[in-house]
């Protein structure tokens, strides 16, 4: 079958940096075809050249077999060419209708056809399997729900290649299923499917070939049959990576240190109670929405909040952050660029912040202090800076999670709660990111892990606690520690069915279902 | 997605210079530049102290407006701030200096203790005004802070409690120094000089300076840029941002105050009219100075620069006669929307 869009040693330059050489790449239709590399491999890059958004530097496109150059994303669009953006960009306040046909209203003469635009919203979502009403506002939406709704506005435009750009990082494995119902639905229509991901085991299940991008350049195009998650691994990172995850460190005895009881936070959590001890890895498994991170925010006084919390056996009310970093609990926020950093204010600046008493002398800032702090974070938490007078936006996800890491660090904290520590973060990060948790453990230090990957939890964690609707749904630990074990409970769905939606191991071609949740 | 590390690149590149940052003094010389051209008058250095001095009482309000708006903030109520607070100052020294029947038992006993004499009265009136306009600021900023209110909203009606506050004590007049003693103790604020240079240029140097030690130095400041960028990343960074926040509303207050410390000697009197429109200057000059209304960043060497603009276009219309000195209100409100498209185009080419 021909191509329909081809990327011909496509190459991109940003002043003197070339950030993709000399790719090639190949999109058949009715072909679902996954780019997965390093967080900086260039893959955002390729797919920002591929939908008009970015001109090539050297090489250029072939559409349908003539060479043909985007003048935008809007030229591409017309083209039939659709990239579907991570971020969530829809009006808060419209209707899933009014959004569908922002700027593209249908009108009956100087007004706008409501009643045409909600009928034809109606058709879109079912289309895409979805049940929900077009007069919905956006606002009352789930993030996973208003995904949808952006797929389906994308998809309202004529189209033959639609590109999906890490559509999975903020869905559970039941949310991602429909995703992919969706996508093999596009599949059998003809159209081509440009597929970025970090989750490899998905790109398993849903591509038909990967091509593997590392440093700018193509390493390899192979077909999905006999290519495993763990291969993919070792083209993307360039070396061996079966062992992710390190050791756990043997867990010493003793009373716990952090021990809670009937915790609850008002439309969130509804009497949740644990402990944790010395040395401890402790995960939170759960379904987005369960009330996990609500919990932490709750403990650590970011949020409304009752409950009896004892640290080190002594009963603790933190009113705010400040007070928990003083008894020795820090909390790394999941949503690292709202609430982690300030995007806009230097590295220094963000180092620092939290921990801004330690670097001051009477009222005055010591910056020399601050900046052995920020060389001594670059090389202990091996943060890629070009230069270290960068702003937090300019560097990479994973970058920027490794300095938030450090961040927290400067608090020096016995008790650190991480929340989905590798969100959006490249493999070889991630592997990072895991031997501090465990270098963290193995200090002494105790770690709640909350997390949505299942595999990170049972690669890192001692034992886990599975949320669901705001209650503790159980725990599993030790040798009963499995995906199976961890769905079930988050899910209550019976546990063949749901270790085939976790695993991401459909079969292709599966029938859709209505979704579980 | 370029990254390399850092230990392997120690070379620093020579980079362009920040072009935000850089752009009020630009604006400046370019001003001294047009000002000599139009007038042979004008590089004199009275003309030029002049200016100088009749900028510092906005340029002292604006230094406080920068920290308010660093916070991500916004102070409308300082022109009435600054009137009801000359007037209650104005209106203590008469009382104090010269108690009588129908003086209030608070100032009659006031004067018992600082004496009646024009340094007792001037003691008075000074502790009452810093005093004073430090419980306006924070009144907005408890406002705000508390009732969870948009500061453009709080702020928009204490500009007009303060206002109607003042027209009521002056009840629609004036409220004038009596006391020639006073009067002329007084003077030498804003009239005199130190070391040669006239005194409401070193008090709004002084100013400057603490105020640029504070947000660039000091915790607080930084707490202040971190609430102005991102409150949420503040709040779970440990900030206390209700304090940070109520104190920069705080620090706004002192500023007026200090402000009007200097204006009140100059006309000796406070009027329902006095300080109409200064928080538009004021805003005016932070904007102009590079600030962000959004927060995010303060520059208060910018925030100076941008009060000496405003009263230097003015200067410079008065002595040419190439516009009408009524429209320099026009041109001032023509400047602040320029600055912002300057600044928008130099942060898009970034």
């Amino acid at each position: 079958m021909a191509p329909v869009l081809r990327a011909d040693r496509v190459s991109k330059s940003f002043g003197p940096v070339e950030v993709l050489s000399d790719v090639v790449l190949s999109l058949d239709p009715g072909e679902v075809h996954a780019v997965i590399g390093e967080n900086g491999a260039g893959k955002s890059t390729l797919m920002r050249v591929l939908s008009g958004h970015l001109p090539p530097t050297k090489g250029g496109l072939v559409l349908d077999g003539e060479p043909v150059t985007l003048s935008g994303p809007v030229d591409a669009e017309h083209r039939g060419i659709v990239l579907i953006h991570q971020e969530i960009l829809l009006a808060d306040d419209l209707t899933i209708a009014q959004n569908l046909f922002l700027g593209r209203e249908v009108r009956r003469g100087p007004f706008v056809d409501d009643a045409a635009m909600r009928r034809r919203a109606a058709e879109a979502l079912a289309e895409l399997g979805s049940t929900l009403a077009p007069d919905t506002l956006v606002r009352r939406l789930s993030i996973a729900e208003r995904q949808f709704v952006q797929i389906a506005r994308a998809l309202l435009v004529p189209h033959r290649v639609v590109i999906f750009d890490e559509p999975t990082a903020v869905l559970t494995p039941i949310e991602a299923d429909k995703l992919f119902a969706v996508i093999r639905r596009l599949r059998a229509s003809g159209t081509a499917v440009l597929y970025i991901s970090h989750r490899l085991p998905e790109v398993k299940a849903i591509a038909d070939r990967v091509t593997v991008l590392r440093d700018g350049r193509l390493v390899a195009t192979r077909e999905i049959a006999g290519l495993e998650p763990i291969e993919m691994a070792r083209l993307m990172v360039g070396r061996d990576m079966s062992k992710l995850y390190p050791e756990k460190p043997p867990l010493a005895g003793g009373d716990p240190v952090l021990a809670v009881r009937d915790a609850r936070v008002p439309g969130f959590v509804d009497g949740v109670s644990f402990s944790l001890r010395r040395g401890e890895i402790l995960g939170f498994g759960g379904l987005v929405g369960a009330g996990r991170t609500e919990l932490f925010e709750g403990l650590m006084g970011l949020r409304p909040f009752s409950g009896a919390v004892e640290v080190d056996g002594r009963a603790m009310r933190f009113r705010d952050a400040a007070q928990a970093f003083a008894a020795g609990v820090a909390y790394v926020s999941e949503d690292r660029k709202g609430r982690g950093l300030l995007l806009g204010q230097s590295l220094r600046a963000n180092l620092t912040l939290a921990a801004l008493d330690r670097f001051t002398r009477g009222p005055i800032i010591d910056v020399g202090a601050e900046e052995r702090a920020l060389s001594g974070a670059i090389r202990e938490f091996d943060i890629r800076a070009r230069r270290p007078d960068l702003l937090a936006s300019q560097l990479s996800g994973g970058n920027q999670q490794k300095l938030l890491l450090a961040k927290i660090m400067l608090l020096e904290p016995r008790i650190v709660i991480i929340d989905e520590p590798t969100r959006g973060v490249d493999i070889g990060t991630k592997e990072q990111i895991y031997r501090f948790i465990a270098g963290l453990s193995a200090q002494g230090r105790s770690v709640v892990v909350i997390s949505s990957e299942m595999p990170e939890l049972i690669g890192l964690c001692h034992r886990v606690l599975v949320m669901r609707n705001g209650g503790l749904a159980g725990e599993v630990g030790g040798a009963d520690l499995t995906e199976d074990a961890i769905v079930f409970l988050a899910t209550g769905v019976h546990e063949d069915d749901a270790a085939r939606i976790a695993a991401g191991r459909s079969t292709h071609g599966a029938a859709p279902r209505a979704g579980h949740a | 997605m370029t990254d390399t590390a850092l230990a392997t690149a120690p070379a620093r590149r020579w980079t362009m210079p920040d072009l935000t940052a850089l752009s009020p003094f630009i604006a400046l010389a370019a001003l001294l530049l047009l000002g000599a051209l139009v007038s042979d008058r004008f590089l004199t250095y009275d003309n030029l102290v002049n200016v100088a001095t009749r900028s510092a009482f906005i340029a002292i309000i604006a230094v406080g407006a920068t920290f308010v708006i660093a916070s991500a903030g916004l102070d409308l109520s300082v022109g009435s701030m600054a009137a009801l607070v000359a007037g209650v100052m104005i209106f203590v020294m008469n009382a104090v200096g010269a108690p009588g029947a129908a003086t209030p038992g608070f100032l009659a006993a006031l004067s018992g203790i600082v004496g009646t004499s024009p340094t007792g009265a001037l003691v008075a009136g000074v502790g009452i005004a810093l005093i004073l306009s430090v419980l306006c600021g924070l009144a907005n900023g408890l406002v705000v802070t508390y009732g969870r209110i948009e500061p453009f909203i709080v702020t928009l009606g204490t500009m007009g409690i303060f206002r109607a506050l003042i027209v009521w004590l002056a009840a629609g007049g004036t409220i004038t120094m009596r006391s020639f003693e006073l009067r002329e103790a007084y003077r030498p604020v804003y009239f005199g000089t130190l070391l040669g240079i006239p005194i409401p240029i070193v008090v709004f140097l002084a100013v400057a300076l603490v105020g640029a030690v504070v947000l660039y130095k000091t915790a607080f400041g930084r707490h202040i840029v971190a609430l102005g960028s991102n409150e949420d990343v503040a709040r779970y960074s440990g900030v206390p941002i209700d304090r940070v926040r109520i104190l920069a509303y705080a620090i706004q207050g002192l500023c007026v105050g200090i402000a009007v410390l200097v204006y009140v000697p100059r006309l000796g009197s406070a009027t329902p009219t006095t300080g109409l429109l200064w928080e538009l200057q004021a805003i005016t000059a932070v904007v102009i100075g590079g600030t962000a209304l959004k927060g995010g960043t303060g520059r208060i060497w910018g925030t100076v620069v941008g009060a000496v603009i405003l009263e230097l276009v003015a200067n410079i219309m008065v002595l040419s006669s190439l516009v009408s000195e009524y429209l320099v209100g026009a041109v001032q409100g023509a400047i602040i929307i320029v600055a912002m498209l300057v600044q928008r185009s130099l942060q898009r080419r970034r």
